[in-house]
Parts: structure tokens; C-alpha cells; sequence
């Protein structure tokens, strides 16, 4: 099996163009297009995690402890302090825009707002050296090194969770297309026993994925 | 600075164990780099030694269209293979995007124009002392040919060289073309690139390491073959 790991902006297209035979993304509302515009059939719910609003100890724009997103991003913006954005139409970078519609704030132009353009990592390593805020998923959180003076300052908000879809490109629009290997990969995601793996994934022995409807188990501590 | 001691100690647990990952990425490097540099030398070679001896139909078409995929940005070229390799592009039923054989079709377009310009540049010089003398001896076109690269056959190693330079150190192009696919498509400066976006900075360093001195062992190989051949 051949992983080719990119944004889901980034995925959606490449899926759009035939170029591959699966997809496991995070965006909801991006996932419903593509199926409407039938470049992919049978979406199914895999796993969700959370995001976690990361920042500097510092905290100069008072956030830490907040449980509500919104609020945190609308104290960043009224501080104008350094927030680092992914730019790049991945799944946290949709998720993070869309908070920003919410409390109809255009943060893109604004001198404290850095459009990176980046994976997540490269997005961490550049906060870490600006000292900015940035929104994150906990599992790359987890999994980053270079950590510098930034912490987890938000998390627990219902709207931070991010759950993940497994989608199979339409092999009708894509003859090429592996359909039965794909097919085998997309079940075997939602059976007991890749449900298992999924839970049973720790990094520092904290879980990172969890399943079934949020709620059922709590993903921060 | 203690990161250099832990990429170096980084660097000799990865060799010294032999880690399969490791062993994987450097043969992949070789590999597409190898490939891609003998295949520009096959192509580009005669074509730059061409350029020099005659006047043939499109010569000035290929001097221009050689001199200008000089400039062009790697990852222009990268894109430009990933459209035209993709599905849903005209070479898409060969199914070749996201595979190494991308890598070295990106690279091959890379490298070819830095080898047709030198060994043209190479070719020029010698077809003025010996071009007389092979004209004169009635040798054909593809003989001349043969012939001006064997006596310049040490300036060859340069090109070769400096096109496998170019070639192992290429990471924008193969990572647009090949998706850096984890044990399939991922070479030295692909997982650079990856670890360093990772914040693994000691792991990224030590990974440079092998690979400067992998080029260093590839530059002092050549060189004493090339002293050889001098004498």
C-alpha cells in the first residue's frame, strides 16, 4: 500500500484527477463534494480526533484555559498577537478559516497573521521560532519534537473535533482505479479489527484516534 | 551546536546497525540518481557533441530549448511532469505518477540540458584541434562523434559529475512527482525534508551527513579515475 501524505485540499485533488485509489481525509464539507460531484463513492466515518489551540507560555493574548475557540481566537485578533496559519486548504487550515468566518473576522492581510503555506510540522517549527499561536491536531502535537516555549493553551471545545473520513475514489469515473485492494483497506478501517488498531495507537502512551460518536470517550484528559 | 553531536551519532547508529529504512532511502537515492545521470549523459552527450561539429536541422531549436530548461525552476518541472504523468494527463495510462520512474523522467529533464551544454562547450575546444585531422581522415558524422568524446573522455567525468551532483541533491521536483511515499518514493533529501518539517532536526542533520559524504565518496571516486586516465 502506497501513502502519499498531503493536506486534504490537496488529497480531494488528487483523488479528483484519478490519481488515487483512496482517500482518508478530514473535512466534512469537502468529503460531501467530492461525492457530489461523484469523484468518490462511500464515505464512511473512521475515527476522530481533536485540535488544540498551542501558543506561548507567555499567553499575550490571555487564552489559556478557555474552552471556548471562538472566544480565544477573537482575544488573539483584538491583541494582535502572532498566530500562524497553514495556508495551505489542508483539513485543520479549512477548520481554522471556518472559526475565523464565525466571528466574521478576515484575519489574511492582518501583520499578525502569518500565512505559512505548510504541512503541520513545518507550521509548528515556524510557530516555535515566532512564538505564535497555532491551531494543531493533538496526534502532531504529540508526535512534535522541537517544542520550544509552546504548550497546549485551548482544548475541549465540541467544535475542535475532527473527525475523519475514509472515502473510495469512483471507479465508474476512474477504470483504473484498484478497486478491490481499495475496497479491502476502506472496510477493514470501519471493522472491529482496524477499529482496534485505531484506539490502540499511543504516542507516549496517550491514545490519539478515537471511535464511534464523540462523546463516548472523551479525547482530552 | 548539540545537535551536530547527536546527527553525528545519529548517523553512525544508522549505518553501524544497518536500520532497513535507512538502507532503503540511500539505495533509492543512488538508485534514481544514477539512472537518471547516465541516462542524460546517453542522450545529451552526442547531442552536445553534435551541436559543436555541425550544422543539422533544429540546431538552433536545441540550443535554445536546452539553454532554457537550464533556468527553469526544478519545481515548475516537477509540476509540469506531475500534470502530464497524472490519470487525468496524456501520459496517464502508464500509471507512472507517485513511482520512481517519475523521479527519473523529472530529473532526466533536469540534467539533460546541464550535459548537452557542457559536453558542447568540451566538444567545441576539441573539434577545433582535432576537427581538421578527422575531417581530413573522412570520419562520419557518429564516428567523429564517438571519437571527440573518447579524447575528452576526463572532462566527461566532470559532466557526469556535475549532473549527479545536480541529481542527488534534487528534491523539489521528485517530491511533486513522487509523494514521497514511505519505502517506495522517499530518497535522502526527501526525508530531510520530511524530518525537518517534523522538527526531527538531529535526524535531518544525520541524514545530510551520509549524503554529503555519500557525494564526497562519488567525487574522489571520479577523481582518481580520472588521474589514471591522464597518464
Amino acid at each position: 500500500m502506497h501513502v502519499v501524505a498531503v493536506g486534504t485540499g490537496q488529497a480531494l485533488a488528487i483523488g479528483a484527477r484519478g490519481d488515487a485509489d483512496a482517500l482518508l481525509v478530514h473535512d466534512r464539507k469537502g468529503e460531501d463534494k467530492f461525492i457530489a460531484d461523484r469523484n468518490g463513492i462511500d464515505r464512511r466515518d473512521v475515527m476522530y480526533n481533536d485540535f488544540v489551540l498551542v501558543g506561548p507560555k507567555s499567553d499575550p493574548a490571555g487564552v489559556k484555559g478557555l474552552r471556548d475557540v471562538q472566544e480565544a481566537f477573537a482575544r488573539i485578533a483584538h491583541a494582535s498577537a502572532s498566530f500562524a496559519s497553514r495556508g495551505d486548504d489542508s483539513g485543520t487550515n479549512r477548520m481554522e478559516l471556518r472559526i475565523w468566518s464565525l466571528l466574521d473576522l478576515e484575519p489574511r492581510g492582518a501583520s499578525w497573521y502569518r500565512e505559512l503555506g505548510s504541512g503541520m510540522g513545518a507550521t509548528l517549527n515556524t510557530a516555535v521560532e515566532m512564538n505564535a499561536y497555532v491551531l494543531t491536531d493533538r496526534a502532531s502535537w504529540a508526535h512534535f519534537q522541537n517544542r520550544g516555549d509552546l504548550a497546549i493553551l485551548v482544548e475541549g471545545d465540541k467544535r475542535l473535533l475532527n473527525p475523519y473520513g475514509s472515502i473510495l475514489v469512483n471507479p465508474a469515473k476512474w477504470p483504473n482505479v484498484k478497486a478491490e485492494p481499495a475496497r479491502i483497506w476502506h472496510e477493514w478501517l470501519t471493522s472491529a479489527d482496524g477499529q482496534a488498531a485505531i484506539t490502540s495507537y499511543r504516542v507516549n502512551g496517550e491514545q490519539l484516534f478515537f471511535v464511534g460518536k464523540p462523546g463516548d470517550s472523551a479525547p482530552s484528559q | 551546536m548539540h545537535e551536530v553531536s547527536r546527527a553525528l551519532a545519529l548517523a553512525l547508529g544508522l549505518i553501524g546497525r544497518g536500520d532497513q529504512e535507512f538502507l532503503s532511502i540511500v539505495r533509492l537515492s543512488l538508485g534514481v540518481s544514477l539512472t537518471a545521470t547516465l541516462a542524460a549523459l546517453v542522450i545529451g552527450a552526442p547531442l552536445g557533441v553534435a551541436l559543436a561539429i555541425s550544422r543539422f536541422r533544429g540546431r538552433a531549436g536545441l540550443i535554445l530549448t536546452s539553454n532554457a530548461l537550464l533556468g527553469l525552476p526544478p519545481v515548475v518541472v516537477g509540476l509540469c511532469v506531475y500534470l502530464a504523468l497524472s490519470r487525468s494527463g496524456p501520459l496517464g495510462k502508464f500509471g507512472l505518477l507517485f513511482t520512481p520512474a517519475a523521479m527519473v523522467v523529472a530529473q532526466l529533464i533536469l540534467l539533460t540540458p546541464i550535459v548537452i551544454a557542457l559536453t558542447h562547450r568540451m566538444a567545441a575546444g576539441l573539434w577545433g584541434e582535432y576537427g581538421g585531422a578527422l575531417m581530413v581522415d573522412g570520419a562520419s558524422g557518429p564516428r567523429s562523434i564517438a571519437i571527440i568524446l573518447a579524447i575528452g573522455r576526463a572532462t566527461m567525468l566532470t559532466v557526469f559529475l556535475a549532473a549527479f551532483g545536480r541529481a542527488i541533491s534534487e528534491v523539489g521536483a521528485i517530491i511533486v512527482v513522487g509523494g514521497n511515499i514511505r519505502g517506495y518514493t522517499r530518497t535522502m533529501t526527501t526525508a530531510i525534508a520530511l524530518e525537518t518539517s517534523k522538527g526531527e532536526l538531529a535526524l535531518a542533520l544525520a541524514l545530510g551527513m551520509v549524503l554529503i559524504a555519500l557525494s564526497f565518496a562519488v567525487n574522489a571516486v571520479a577523481f582518481l579515475l580520472a588521474r589514471a586516465w591522464r597518464k
